[in-house]
């Protein structure tokens, strides 16, 4: 299936999709607040996109100094290739001692690397802590936003899913109890955990901590109850110094949410006294996508979601209508370098309004990359030969003013004598939508002029 | 100076009457203005198509055809965007780039260029001006709503002078209308919802004429308005300012 089908079928359900691109947007308004109110946002941006490309321009070296300082703290460093390697050294970390429940906070790399299906194949019981990752994890499906994984819900089916998981009257829809309810529901699983998971939103390579951002304290919680945490992070969340890090805490709960900062921001420098921390660092065709000069950019994303608030399309399909780890614009940049032709109709799912690059806090370029994708990815497109083939014959005749403007004139008088339910056919993507075809006109401009000049 | 007039392909084909308004505005500004008849299109549907290397053909030939002129003008924000921003990409070089900025939408040109005085006359009418998305975010004319560098809105000031008018104030001021080129026969289903969105939200300002610098989002829009908005009138704003025999 492609991305038009599937949003094609969200859009079937209009009451939802209109209030699901009207929460989007009153985030949208608010991000807009909170850039407004910092006089050098724009300077900001400029700083950390300049501080991001640095990074990833000398990345092999940041990282050995990340691996050397986060030791020296008392961490232990583990290195995974790929997704199965990632996944096989945390589930070997937890064997090791002897933990079969597990408390995890939000970590989009672990949902690239599959990791809940991979340890509940193991035996081990992975419980998501983020209140919108227990969500969707009842309800087994992906998230469908990078920091509101069940943005597509509405409270009334999150009301039924609790009734039916945790037990809460049914008809129950008011988020505060519904929130208390996991809440009574988490502190347990938090109290009986045997380890914590988290992500990690930025590494830096100076001191060797960690900091991790969150609103509801998960992070925190997590870490600091189990004796044994294990930080999963992809290999392009370094930066250089600590003086780098307000830069980015400035601009990433801004982006994302319109708040000043995150609610938590833990910084954390080896493991607590009497702990243990593992940090695995994760390459998963970061690596690849770095040596690619025209996509390599796409790597010094921070995870805001502030391109998928602002993305006119992404509001109204929903993000599961992508079909990825990571939706919307950065994830139609991202994911087709993973799948190519699994993901090859995500870079179609843009108008290049340019929204999107307005907003990034580090600056990536997406419209220019998703356009660069097109011309990539139209060997995976359907009917990719038609295409090809159309193409060309458009270049021919725009390339012969005289072919162009004579099947100009026959199109035109096609469309003026045949019937219109002919013409207006399911065939047609045109009119299929509910627009009407154009008023079209007996003469071309060119052919007016040519008349009037005569 | 010499003009050169951009007729864009589907204004040639569709929409004459927006050529012809926007060729009478700038004859009456003083400009001595040619059609070159050997041009057909700058390719942005090809490129936007994932067709590349054709593009690049139509971008070397577009600048063969209007290389001779001190200016090229089109009556059309986006495929000014692609003269502008992607020809020089698609063929590299100072020549392209020195190219590249001899090229003008109609209304920056007519406003920014020639600073002709808006025109005056009567256009008793509520209008809701559409802000296309590569206006103001590939040319920076006006200033996003998200931020972004602040440019001058050329529609706005040419449109103001006129009697009469009352410009509404829209609830998003500037959100894709979902046209996109090709976009909007691959995801006609989310395209058309853009569409419905934009003109729910001209309709709640009791807009009477919609208008733009960009006439493919205005073909769209006009599509959709035929089905589920007869009552609103789509012009092209060359339309508006060349006067009421053109509107």
């Amino acid at each position: 299936m492609t991305h038009a089908e599937r949003a094609g079928d969200f859009l079937r359900d209009p009451e939802r999709a209109r209030w699901h691109d009207a929460s989007l947007w009153s985030l949208r308004e608010k991000r807009d607040r909170a850039a407004t109110a910092v006089p050098d946002w724009e300077a900001l941006r400029e700083a950390a996109a300049a501080i991001k490309r640095h990074t990833l321009a000398s990345l092999p070296f940041y990282l050995a100094r990340f691996e050397e300082r986060a030791r020296a703290r008392g961490a232990v460093v583990h290195w995974a290739r790929d997704a199965a390697e990632h996944n096989a050294i945390v589930e070997g970390l937890l064997r090791e001692a002897g933990a079969t429940r597990v408390v995890k906070s939000k970590s989009m790399l672990t949902e690239e690397c599959g990791l809940n299906p991979w340890l509940e194949a193991r035996g081990i019981e992975l419980v998501d802590t983020d209140l919108g990752e227990r969500i969707v994890q009842l309800r087994c499906e992906r998230p469908s936003h990078i920091v509101m994984p069940a943005i597509h819900l509405r409270r009334a089916e999150i009301g039924a899913l609790f009734h039916a998981e945790l037990g809460t009257p049914e008809g129950l829809d008011d988020p505060a109890r519904l929130t208390l309810a996991a809440r009574t529901d988490l502190r347990r699983r938090f109290l009986g955990a045997q380890a914590g998971i988290t992500g990690v939103n930025f590494a830096i390579a100076e001191t060797g901590g960690i900091v991790v951002c969150t609103n509801e304290g998960n992070a925190d919680l997590g870490t600091a109850l189990p004796p044994l945490h294990i930080a999963c992070m992809g290999i392009e969340k370094l930066i250089p110094r600590a003086a780098d890090l307000p830069v980015f805490l400035r601009l990433l709960a801004r982006s994302a949410t319109g708040q000043a900062q995150t609610a938590y921001t833990s910084h954390l420098h080896g493991p607590r006294p009497g702990g243990a921390l593992h940090i695995v660092l994760v390459d998963n065709g970061r690596s690849a996508l770095r040596s690619r000069a025209d996509f390599a950019d796409a790597l010094a994303c921070i995870r805001c979601g502030a391109c998928m608030n602002t993305c006119p399309v992404f509001r109204r399909s929903g993000g599961h209508s992508y079909d990825a780890v990571i939706p919307g614009p950065i994830g139609s940049v991202l994911e087709p370098a993973r799948a190519p032709s699994a993901h090859a109709s995500l870079p179609q799912a843009c108008t290049l309004c340019g929204s999107c690059r307005d907003v990034c806090p580090v600056r990536i370029d997406l419209p220019k990359q998703l356009l660069a994708w097109r011309g990539e990815l139209l060997v995976h497109t359907p009917h990719a030969g038609a295409r090809r083939t159309a193409l060309r014959a458009a270049r021919f005749a725009f390339e012969h003013a005289r072919v162009y403007a004579a099947l100009g004139a026959l199109a035109r008088l096609l469309a003026r004598v045949l019937p219109e339910r002919w013409l207006s056919g399911r065939w047609n993507a045109w009119t299929r939508g509910g627009r009407a075809l154009p008023r079209i006109p007996r003469r071309s401009f060119r052919a007016e002029l040519a008349r009037r000049r005569r | 100076m010499r003009v050169g007039l951009f007729v864009p392909c589907h204004v040639d084909q569709l929409w004459p009457e927006v050529g012809l308004a926007a060729l009478d505005l700038l004859e009456r500004a003083g400009a001595r203005v040619e059609f070159p008849t050997d041009q057909t299109c700058c390719g942005q549907a090809l490129l936007s198509a994932g067709g590349h290397d054709e593009a690049r053909a139509l971008a070397r030939r577009f600048a063969r055809v209007f290389d001779r002129y001190d200016a090229v003008v089109a009556p059309s924000a986006s495929c000014t965007a692609m003269l502008r921003v992607h020809h020089p990409l698609l063929l590299g070089g100072a020549e392209a780039q020195a190219f590249a900025a001899r090229c003008y939408e109609l209304c920056e040109f007519l406003h920014g260029v020639l600073r002709v005085a808006p025109p005056t006359h009567a256009f008793p009418h509520r209008v809701a001006l559409h802000a296309g998305c590569h206006a103001l975010r590939e040319l920076r004319l006006g200033r996003a709503s998200e931020g972004g560098p602040r440019g001058e809105d050329p529609v706005r000031a040419l449109l103001s002078g006129l009697r009469s008018i009352e410009i509404v104030s829209l609830a998003r001021a500037d959100e894709c209308c979902g046209f996109g080129g090709v976009f909007s026969l691959v995801e006609d289903a989310v395209s058309c919802r853009m569409g419905l969105d934009r003109l729910d939200d001209q309709r709640a300002a009791r807009a009477e004429v919609v208008t733009s610098s960009d006439p493919s989002c205005l073909l769209h829009l006009a599509s959709l308005a035929r089905r589920h908005a007869p009552e609103l009138r789509v012009l092209h704003v060359a339309q508006i300012l060349a006067g009421e025999k053109s509107a």
